[in-house]
């Protein structure tokens, strides 16, 4: 599913963020990213959802080696990438309906079939008043779960997720979680970026912890560090 | 509740909002090229049908003779081009008329001056019957000594080489203007993919192809500029027609009065079309390129 094999990365001409990176996910496998702040957890996540191209080493995504993939076959390996953005990236012009659209819309899904799903996930996420709210009259929170219910409303076989519950309350947090569960159940492989131990402690998913642009400490919390 | 058709910010780009006035700017002056270059090549065609199927015979006066020796010169004249194949008519031109002619160079009273005007006889061809000029000057030069024949060939061709120059200066003008369309939509795209780059970078990365990107550019920049085109076309009218009105009004005989015709108003009605084809070319040129540098 995802493949890094000695991965380094860096913006411009600047020092290396990421350094020799290498891990290998299963499809259908639920991993918690973490790490201190700066350490480089949102640039391996760019790289998975595409936005960079590694400075040296290889990226395999869905079987493709991305180092070398044409960019105009990257579109179609973004579309099965969901990302839950730490700034949510909502289009402040658009209403929250249109926002969570925008991934079917760019598919070319059907009018009738957007309006459908997206008001139901919409309200399964809590926000079935705020349809046509845009995003700057809502609360972190509720961006927060524009920004999710955008990133899953096309079934993504890769679900990347940067500090989704960052700005949610416990109740809404779980709620997010389980969501991620449900989806990673039905084969939708996940990763989450989070600071939050106590997230990682309570589902017990493999860990991949980042410092200062290494991975140093692989660990599955269930089988010890490896 | 809806689903947009369009993802970009509207208005957030403030270049774009003055794009449909230059548009429609530059519509008009397009417009006003075209009307002149339709205006003079009808006026041109006039004058030239006019002057295609006929000769003057220009018979010098007798200086020794008086007035009677010089009619006698113009009858032994028309006598000749009357017998002449392929001739319809042959019309001598009064004295008062001739006068009128000269007017402008010898004043009003050049007939009580007794200068020996010429004479003129107005002859008129069938048309493509191939009229034999050379033997017709042969003949009267026996006949009549000190005639001269004017074809118009040197008037008609100065009036050609004047409509085709015309012509190639409008064709310029309309290129120059549709360039500088060109370079101003390619100006405003640019702005807008400035201003919208956030907009894009979550576009691509949720999967959206260049084209679709483009896309929605192209919409925008026609939309703007049919706009403009509209509203330049509806200036060039108002303009077209009063000037026309004023044309038809002065009922000069020098300037025959232009008819607005159906292909003429079919091309400037397809102005705002040609400007809105532009706008979407250059739109998608310009966000191709400019996305093709991202990832």
């Amino acid at each position: 599913m995802v493949r890094f094999e000695n991965v380094g990365m860096r913006y411009g001409d600047e020092a290396d963020v990421l350094r020799d990176i290498t891990f290998h996910l299963e499809p259908g496998s639920y991993h918690f990213l973490t790490g201190p702040s700066g350490a480089g957890k949102t640039s391996l996540l760019r790289l998975m959802y595409l936005a960079h191209r590694p400075s040296h080493g290889s990226v395999s995504i869905f079987n493709h080696d991305v180092t070398t993939t044409p960019r105009e076959e990257l579109p179609s390996l973004r579309r099965r990438i969901g990302v839950v953005f730490q700034n949510f990236q909502l289009l402040d012009h658009l209403s929250t309906l249109d926002n969570v659209a925008l991934p079917l819309r760019i598919a070319g899904a059907r009018r009738e079939t957007i309006q459908e799903h997206v008001a139901e996930l919409l309200t399964w996420v809590g926000l079935g008043e705020h349809l046509d709210a845009r995003p700057r009259t809502l609360s972190d929170g509720e961006k927060q779960r524009v920004a999710i219910a955008r990133a899953v409303i096309n079934r993504p076989s890769l679900l990347l997720a940067d500090e989704p519950t960052g700005s949610v309350d416990q109740e809404q947090g779980s709620r997010i979680l389980r969501l991620f569960e449900e989806l990673n159940k039905i084969g939708t492989t996940v990763v989450l970026a989070t600071h939050d131990r106590t997230i990682i402690e309570r589902y017990q998913h493999p860990v991949l912890r980042i410092e200062q642009g290494t991975l140093s400490v692989r660990w599955d919390i269930t089988k010890g560090k490896k | 509740m809806f689903v947009r058709r369009g993802d970009l910010a509207p208005g957030r780009d403030r270049s774009s909002r003055f794009l449909p006035w230059i548009i429609a700017l530059m519509v008009y002056l397009a417009g006003l090229a075209l009307s002149a270059t339709m205006a003079l090549e009808q006026v041109i065609d006039r004058w030239s049908a006019g002057l295609k199927g006929s000769i003057t015979i220009v018979v010098d006066p007798s200086v020794n003779g008086g007035e009677a020796e010089t009619d006698a010169r113009v009858e032994a004249a028309l006598s000749v081009i009357l017998t002449t194949q392929s001739v319809l008519s042959a019309t001598p031109l009064a004295k008062i008329d001739v006068a009128g002619l000269v007017e402008p160079w010898l004043g009003k009273d050049v007939l009580s001056l007794d200068l020996p005007i010429p004479r003129l006889i107005d002859v008129t061809l069938v048309p493509d019957s191939g009229f034999d000029l050379a033997g017709l000057t042969r003949r009267l030069d026996s006949a009549v000594p000190g005639t001269q024949i004017d074809d118009h060939k040197v008037w008609l061709q100065k009036i050609l080489r004047l409509a085709r120059t015309s012509e190639l200066i409008a064709i310029l003008i309309v290129v120059l203007i549709a360039l500088a369309a060109g370079a101003t939509v390619m100006f405003a795209t640019r702005t807008g993919l400035a201003v919208q780059r956030d907009v894009i970078e979550v576009l691509h990365l949720i999967g959206a192809r260049d084209t679709y990107i483009a896309r929605q550019f192209q919409g925008n920049a026609v939309s703007l500029a049919l706009w403009g085109g509209l509203l330049g076309l509806l200036f060039t009218g108002v303009t077209v027609l009063a000037l026309w009105l004023l044309a038809r009004d002065l009922g000069s005989s020098l300037l025959p009065a232009v008819r607005l015709s159906l292909p003429f108003l079919g091309a400037l009605a397809m102005l705002p079309l040609v400007g809105a084809i532009i706008a979407s070319v250059t739109a998608r040129f310009t966000v191709m390129r400019f996305l093709a540098r991202m990832l």
